[in-house]
């Protein structure tokens, strides 16, 4: 206790000299719990990002926090507060889920914090509750999705059923699929999230259905189980599965060594893969495999993306983070070298940008990765843009 | 109604019920006859999941991990006896709840330490991954229906091992009477040791079942450990039968609910709003069965004759 | 100042902490330090009623966390609608409602599910109530108005007369004075003929009995009144995150209560502000020293359980107390 307020009474005394030639990044993830499967890839991308921009941001030294959300909507608010009130941060950025994100909008935005995710996209923070503070390097939930409900109308499937987990992310990707999906859908389970994990009864429902397809989104741990039981089930002939962030560079090592083969030519849609040709994820990819031994994730990316947004917007207002004006265009202008290529953003901040279709092969060293077969589209508007009024 | 899907999804349900009696079993053993209330029995299936998980990544054989990994948990379950559970009998419920709802903090974070935050795929051998055509239509997964035999095999043993075995009359005379079994010269320390260890392995063999399904994960005992106590709860505690009844109750409720409960509530509600309610509603439902049962039964279905 | 033990030395100084320091933190810039003493006030509320039936009464809740939530959806509920309009019976912003309806739905929760949980006994007692805090859990959870799992952000606080909840300083004030409040309604309740009544039957419901005392209304009324006060603390609550989600009535957050409750030392009167003082600080330290901070925070409540006999007020009792 006596520690503790000391420890307060100290920090009390540092903060009020102003600290001078510093940018504050407070960075949220998950670190603990099953969630970390995401949030350590994350971390280690943020740190390569770290590495190569020498930790310097113009002449500005970066002061990186990391905070740990715990997977919990209550405790990323608490973190992010935390962040904003005592740390004093600049930014913040990171949120891999959906309803955490929600939970700690306010929180910073309302302190006037630039707020940059790196992953959730949710569709209020698109629409009614966009915000000319709020940025993304990834994309809008139910992109991810839409793309796909226009791969099964190409392929001419005509019925669809859809498992997600309810949440707010779930939700978003089931709208979107049926958004685009011309054909019927059979059926929606909606399952408990993150708890779980056996999904019999769902498979059992989705296979007396009769569709002729099977939508899927299962991020981190729960999409390996998935995956599991899926080709436990035997459906894969007379029940195809497409899905969207649920095989990743994080489940494909677990499956190769767990010598599951049937994931390979799996298709899913993405806004980058580590073969996307530029020379930034060229880099990326080579060094990240270099240090850590794995493919990057496409959280990975985008993570590692938000450190050189970040960077681009510190340079252009040289160091003054007191402009806010000034690196909010900055942050607009997405001048910046992304590991996905060139993109542009929407009127509410949300990326305009091409979609692939992906598939899971065999990769030159004989780790199992993905390559794209074909660009789906090549940037179009969410659907959220139209209720935004910034 | 689809028969095909109903009987598919009973046969989910007694595969689900008969894992929950799994560690069931292990958690009555040990309330019953120890009078210990132990929340981190969720954390021992963890364990044993992991065990096995890396047993199988290293040995290239599932069955055979099982077969090692069984003792290593009933070892861990034994040594956490000895460590703590041991020095908490004479206290009350209120520090066992307390004191296990640390142990399972530890647990996990050790196990999250150990294994990582990803978890672990177990790869099964072939003949055990495919499916089985049980009449014309009706598939269900090789390794479900292997579930399903060894909860049953379990649970006959344990019948036979609780009334026909000198164990067996030495744990059920413990129970009742703790003194009477002291003086007949019976090492009641080790007696209970070995009752742990045993819950332990029950629950570990759960968390090895379960593994190549769900894949072996942190977090995983503290799901089922709270459905358990409702199995045991509705059983009555200390009842073997109680739990294997209550186990299956509770296995095909939660089923049917997550099988049905969305076409039921979309008779009267649209199916957007049926289809977002129903997964919370059939959560909630082993909750209100059990609920309703303590208020007419506030022992459970078959309370113990000696308390 | 009158002849006073070490118990209360320890009661007097610790107050007297809460009520200084955190405004002095305040004026002194540190925001974050002011959130979390508001925080721990709150929760110490909720431990004091919990131990109202816990300790005194030896009714083992698992499943307070419950009250809480219900107390914090009280005011996000209603907030949402006067905020985006529908449900115009309780659509509104007014404090005074949603502290009513708070404190009266909770109230109505505890006696239904008290009035058959006390059917039970023991263990029993400790898993019926747990699993009633389930079922709210799931229900909020099943609430896709108001985003079920994924939680509510209260955009407008409760109103009240003379306060602005929208002041740090003003909410701290009015949870540290429901503190001090709930305290003596507690000692006061302890020490009246119903408490001699409760406790009696904590021992021996027998002698109760036979001395002409029906304990299942004496602990229903202790229930009800505990879960009121609990309710009343979600209020607070809601007010001061300004989201709230179902998982603050899960399981696991029911045993933190009570955690709070045996760390401090149960049936005494500050015991459970100081269980959840330490574990409100412990749990902010040791989570900045690491990721894995569950590990040190697990033996630390096997180390309590084993070796410290009364919870920490415990170690402040003289021979004879």
């Amino acid at each position: 206790m006596k520690k503790f307020w000391g420890a307060a009474l100290g920090a009390l005394m540092v903060s009020g000299a102003l600290q001078a030639g510093e940018v504050k990044i407070g960075f949220v993830s998950t670190l603990s719990t099953g969630g970390a499967v995401i949030g350590n890839d994350i971390k280690k991308a943020v740190d390569l990002a770290m590495e190569h921009i020498g930790g310097k941001m113009g002449d500005l030294d970066v002061n990186l926090m990391y905070s740990d959300d715990g997977f919990k909507p209550e405790t990323g608010k608490q973190v992010t507060d935390k962040l904003v009130k005592q740390d004093g941060v600049d930014f913040v950025a990171g949120y891999i889920w959906s309803h955490v994100l929600l939970a700690s909008r306010k929180s910073a935005l309302d302190n006037g914090k630039f707020l940059i995710s790196t992953n959730a996209g949710p569709g209020p923070v698109a629409g009614k509750l966009c915000n000319k503070n709020f940025f993304t390097t990834s994309w809008q939930n139910d992109q991810g999705p839409e793309a796909m409900g226009e791969v099964l109308n190409q392929k001419g499937v005509k019925s669809l059923y859809i498992i997600a987990p309810n949440y707010a992310a779930g939700k978003g990707m089931v709208a979107g699929v049926k958004r685009t999906f011309k054909g019927e859908v059979l059926g929606t389970d909606m399952t408990k999230w993150p708890t779980q994990l056996d999904f019999s009864a769902e498979l059992a429902k989705a296979k007396a259905s009769g569709a002729e397809g099977l939508f899927v989104f299962y991020p981190g741990k729960a999409g390996g189980a998935f995956m599991k039981q899926y080709q436990q089930s035997g459906l894969k002939s007379s029940l195809p599965l497409y899905t969207a962030f649920t095989i990743d560079a994080l489940s494909l090592p677990k499956f190769q060594a767990a010598g599951f083969t049937d994931v390979i030519g799996s298709q899913f849609t993405g806004h980058w893969d580590p073969n996307l040709d530029n020379a930034q994820n060229k880099r990326f990819v080579a060094d990240f495999k270099a240090k850590y031994g794995s493919y990057p994730s496409p959280y990975a990316a985008q993570s590692y993306d938000s450190i050189f947004l970040i960077k681009s917007a510190v340079e252009a207002v040289n160091g003054n983070l007191e402009d806010k004006d000034g690196i909010r265009a900055a942050l607009e202008a997405v001048n910046y070298p992304s590991v996905r290529g060139k993109y542009t953003l929407n009127t509410n901040h949300i990326p305009m940008q091409p979609w692939y279709l992906r598939e899971v092969v065999v990769g030159d060293d004989g780790v199992w990765t993905t390559k794209i077969v074909k660009t789906i589209h090549e940037g179009r508007a969410d659907n959220y843009a139209k209720d935004c009024k910034m | 109604m689809d028969y095909t899907l109903l009987i598919v999804q009973m046969l989910n349900g007694l595969q689900l019920g008969l894992l929950l009696f799994l560690v069931a079993s292990g958690l009555t053993l040990v309330f019953g006859i120890l009078d210990f209330v132990n929340l981190a029995h969720g954390s021992i299936y963890m364990v044993g999941a992991f065990i096995c998980a890396s047993l199988t990544l290293w040995l290239g054989n599932f069955l055979l991990a099982v077969v090692i990994a069984l003792p290593l948990t009933g070892a861990v379950g034994y040594a956490i006896e000895v460590l703590v559970a041991r020095r908490l009998y004479d206290k009350d419920h209120l520090d066992h709840v307390l004191g296990t709802f640390g142990l399972i903090l530890v647990l996990d974070t050790l196990a999250h330490m150990i294994w990582g935050p990803a978890g672990i795929t177990v790869p099964l051998p072939a003949w055990l991954d495919g499916q089985v055509e049980i009449f014309d239509g009706a598939v269900i997964p090789t390794f479900r229906l292997l579930i399903i035999a060894v909860g049953l095999a379990v649970a006959g043993g344990l019948f036979w091992l609780v009334n026909y075995t000198k164990l067996g009359m030495l744990i059920r005379a413990g129970a009742s009477n703790r003194t009477m079994v002291a003086a007949l010269g019976v090492d009641i320390q080790t007696l209970f040791a070995l009752v742990f260890a045993l819950g332990a392995m029950l629950a570990g063999l759960a968390g090895m079942l379960i593994a190549p399904i769900t894949t072996a994960s942190i977090g995983m005992g503290g799901q089922i450990i709270i459905t358990a106590f409702v199995v045991i709860i509705i059983g009555g505690i200390g009842s073997m039968k109680g739990a294997f009844i209550a186990a299956l109750l509770v296995g095909v409720i939660d089923t049917m609910g997550r099988s049905f409960l969305d076409s039921g509530f979309a008779l009267f509600m649209s199916r957007d709003a049926a289809e977002t309610a129903a997964p919370a509603v059939s959560a909630m439902m082993i909750y209100i069965l059990m609920a309703a049962i303590l208020a007419f039964k506030p022992q459970g279905l078959f309370p113990p004759k000696v308390r | 100042m009158l002849k006073m033990n070490k118990t209360g030395w320890v009661t007097l100084i610790g107050m007297a902490a809460l009520a200084i320091l955190p405004p002095l933190l305040l004026l002194n810039g540190q925001a974050f330090y002011m959130d979390l003493a508001t925080r721990l006030v709150i929760l110490a509320i909720a431990a004091v009623s919990l131990n109202l039936i816990l300790g005194f009464g030896g009714l083992v809740s698992f499943g307070h966390a419950a009250f809480i939530g219900l107390g914090a959806y009280a005011v996000g509920i209603p907030a949402y609608h006067s905020m985006w309009g529908g449900f115009d019976l309780i659509a509104s912003s007014n404090g005074l409602l949603h502290l009513a309806l708070a404190v009266g739905v909770s109230a109505l929760f505890a006696l239904i599910t008290g009035a058959i949980s006390l059917r039970t006994k023991g263990v029993y007692f400790i898993m019926i109530t747990m699993a009633f805090g389930q079922m709210a859990f799931f229900l909020f959870q099943s609430l896709e108005a108001y985003n079920g799992d994924d939680g509510l952000t209260i955009d407008l606080r409760s109103e009240l007369p003379f306060l602005n909840l929208d002041e740090p300083m003003q909410l701290y004030a009015l949870s540290y004075g429901s503190l001090v409040l709930v305290m003596l309604l507690v000692r006061m309740i302890v020490n009246s003929r119903f408490g001699v009544v409760l406790q009696g039957s904590k021992g021996n419901a027998e002698r109760m009995v036979t001395l002409g005392y029906n304990p299942y209304v004496y602990r229903l009324t202790a229930y009800v009144i505990s879960g009121a006060i609990c309710g009343y603390a979600g209020f607070l609550l809601g007010n001061f995150t300004t989201f709230i989600s179902p998982d603050m009535m899960h399981w696991t957050r029911s045993g933190e209560l009570m955690f709070m409750v045996i760390l401090g030392g149960v049936s005494t009167m500050f015991g459970p502000v100081l269980g959840a003082s330490i574990f409100i600080l412990l749990e902010e330290v040791l989570s900045s020293f690491t990721t894995y901070w569950h590990l040190p925070f697990g033996l630390m409540l096997i180390g309590v359980v084993l070796f410290i006999r009364g919870g920490l007020m415990g170690l402040f009792k003289g021979k004879g107390e």
